[in-house]
């Protein structure tokens, strides 16, 4: 039987804790498991000093986990949602991401912070948000998104011996997928894209959840005969522009999809690096889909109604393509 | 750690009097613009810092606050080193990343000053955590103002530091004042140390001006850590000479707190102490001097030394090479 998500992204911090001793898990019930089961049983088979519970104290946690980080560790901190994030930003912006930087590489933090963003159905608005836009803006961060459970084992594994400060944001929606998990399989660098589905006409430029509607989008477009790569992400910060101007040379169209809002999103980012990197190779402006300027709401129908998904994204690849409707 | 011998005491001194001058020649620099930003100064506070940070071994790890320069030339950082970084020069601790507000010297365990207030409490709680996992004996001490008690990280790293049994010193030097602010308009709760007792931590409330009131207090506070009985925090009533920031007029205290100065000078009160002790002041006037061409000295290498060069000043960010490459 193929694991889930959760069971898989479990067997990478498993293994990390038993190769490294220097890894710890940390946050808000992980011991007895986590909120949705990640390191459920992890504290019996490697012991409470390892995998400890803390308070609900998000501002005081981030900063433990960044001193013991400086200090020989490599924490990895949940933060259970990352709406509460907010509570640790003070540490995160002017503490974990510019200690290396402002001690001038005396010191270092090797921590991983895993968070969970995205809608799932009735969560409502201060509990999926997808708010990764904030930490992109930030010098010394580094975030990491995955979009498959064997993308999230290897991208995991990386990220805790990266020696960075490393945002890991996993999506609610994914945690029940499945799929399996090839042994021994080289691990994902963190910085470097992937290319989820190779394509000739448009570049889809997706992370998370979003690379599935993106792929579900590139399947419908072929049936008009329109061939869509899709590029996968996975690092927001540093991005890999790289692979992305090496797609849009071939395609000369491009577009970005994110369950985020649009304003100020990695969309915007993206776009204005292509627009400004890229301009000649371009045969259309570089289109964005994403959430509609508005809390996620409660009741499922408005969710819904908010809520980008591949028909936009089929919707603005037609666009681009001078396709009707 | 012992009772201190007369050279120990004499040593001491001339530690007050590094500060005290290091701090004028900050002031004096700033106000002549070769200092970038607003330095903080702890002169009239270097009794807490020299009290305290004498007693730590190299290994124990420090953590301060915006008004850090006297902690870390306790805890033993290089004079010139300290002063280029407060210069925003390559010769700097941090090579003029950092400055004032960020002095990190890691190899002396001064693991960093922070700009925001209370933002290093839960750092040091965590370098803290990391000794007690490893099973080393090191201790964390993080120095912070009353003006931090208005903060929630404060009351959370608290209860997260007796909750663990950390090997975390709390030193709050209470000067009053939280910025501008006097402690009785930010606060209802006079003293800090009654903060400790709902969490179960070890307090005193003590003259923090008067070194052997505060070496005596640490000596106990950091022989009770080391015996792995939690957590500790000493509050130390002091007194900021200077204002919140170089250039501060000051309008919001008083002529006659001001005029208090002298009688809290703790180098002052030191010296009447050791003279009454049966030293000639005329050994300390000369440890006074003696200091002072050290101080002098140093600080004429700091500005002595190479400016940063700005073609490097996307260095440091990111460490793993495949990341510094797409940084930007």
């Amino acid at each position: 039987m193929q694991p889930t998500f959760i069971e898989i992204l479990r067997r990478a911090l498993d293994e990390e804790l038993a190769r490294d001793p220097a890894v710890h898990l940390l946050g808000e019930d992980v011991a007895a498991g986590g909120a949705f089961g990640v390191t459920r049983g992890l504290a019996q088979k490697h012991g409470s000093t390892r995998v400890r519970n803390t308070p609900i104290s998000e501002a005081a946690i981030t900063g433990l986990a960044t001193g013991a980080a400086l200090c020989g560790l490599k924490p990895v901190l949940e933060i259970m949602f990352i709406d509460f994030a907010t509570l640790s930003m003070d540490c995160l912006v002017n503490q974990t991401a510019k200690y290396r930087f402002m001690s001038g590489g005396q010191l270092r933090v090797p921590l991983v912070v895993r968070t969970q963003a995205g809608a799932a159905g009735g969560a409502a608005a201060q509990h999926s948000q997808s708010l990764e836009a904030w930490f992109i803006h930030v010098p010394g961060l580094v975030v990491v998104a995955p979009s498959t459970p064997a993308e999230a084992y290897g991208l995991m594994k990386s990220a805790i011996r990266l020696g960075e400060p490393v945002l890991f944001i996993e999506h609610k929606r994914l945690y029940t997928m499945k799929e399996e998990l090839a042994e021994g399989a080289e691990l994902p660098p963190i910085g470097r894209a992937r290319i989820a589905r190779a394509g000739t006409d448009v570049t889809v430029i997706a992370y998370s959840a979003m690379v599935h509607s993106a792929l579900a989008a590139a399947q419908t477009l072929q049936e008009d005969g329109v061939s869509a790569e899709v590029i996968d992400l996975r690092t927001l910060l540093p991005l890999d522009m790289p692979t992305i101007a090496a797609s849009v040379s071939k395609t000369h169209r491009a577009l970005v999809a994110h369950e985020a809002v649009r304003n100020g999103g990695v969309g915007a980012e993206i776009a204005a690096r292509i627009g400004a990197e890229l301009f000649d190779e371009l045969d259309a402006p570089v289109l964005r889909v994403g959430c509609g300027f508005a809390p996620i709401p409660f009741a499922p129908e408005l969710e819904r109604a908010l809520l980008p998904g591949s028909a936009d994204i089929v919707r603005a690849a037609r666009k681009i393509m001078g396709l009707a409707g | 750690m012992t009772e201190p011998t007369l050279a120990d005491w004499q040593e001491m001194y001339a530690a007050l009097w590094r500060i005290r001058l290091f701090e004028g020649h900050v002031q004096r620099l700033a106000a002549a613009g070769e200092i970038p930003g607003f330095p903080h100064l702890s002169t009239g506070q270097e009794a807490v810092a020299v009290g305290v940070c004498t007693q730590l071994a190299r290994d124990d790890v420090l953590f301060t606050s915006h008004r850090g320069h006297g902690h870390v030339l306790a805890k033993g950082s290089d004079i010139e080193a300290t002063f280029a970084e407060i210069l925003g020069r390559q010769n700097g601790l941090c090579g003029g990343r950092g400055g004032s507000m960020h002095l990190v010297d890691a190899a002396n365990g001064v693991l960093g000053a922070t700009g925001v207030v209370a933002g290093n409490l839960a750092l040091a709680a965590g370098a803290a955590w990391a000794a007690q996992a490893q099973g080393r004996t090191n201790i964390s001490v993080v120095f912070f103002g009353d003006g931090a008690t208005g903060a929630g990280v404060f009351h959370e790293t608290l209860n997260l530091a007796a909750l663990w049994r950390l090997p975390l010193l709390f030193i709050c030097e209470n000067n009053g004042y939280a910025e501008f602010t006097s402690r009785e308009e930010h606060s209802n709760v006079k003293h800090v140390s009654s903060f400790a007792a709902p969490y179960g931590i070890a307090t005193q409330t003590i003259d923090g001006n008067d070194l052997p009131t505060v070496f005596a207090a640490a000596a106990l506070a950091i022989e009770s850590l080391r015996r792995g009985a939690g957590p500790y925090l000493l509050e130390c009533m002091t007194f900021r000479m200077a204002g919140h920031y170089v250039g501060d007029s000051q309008q919001y205290r008083s002529k006659e707190e001001l005029a208090e100065v002298l009688e809290k000078c703790p180098i002052e009160r030191l010296k009447r102490y050791l003279v009454e002790r049966g030293v000639n002041p005329e050994e300390l006037d000369a440890i006074g001097a003696r200091t002072k061409i050290e101080v002098h000295q140093a600080v004429e290498r700091a500005l002595a030394g190479p400016r940063p060069d700005p073609a490097t000043v996307l260095e440091f960010v990111y460490r793993a090479p495949a990341l510094a490459a797409i940084q930007g």
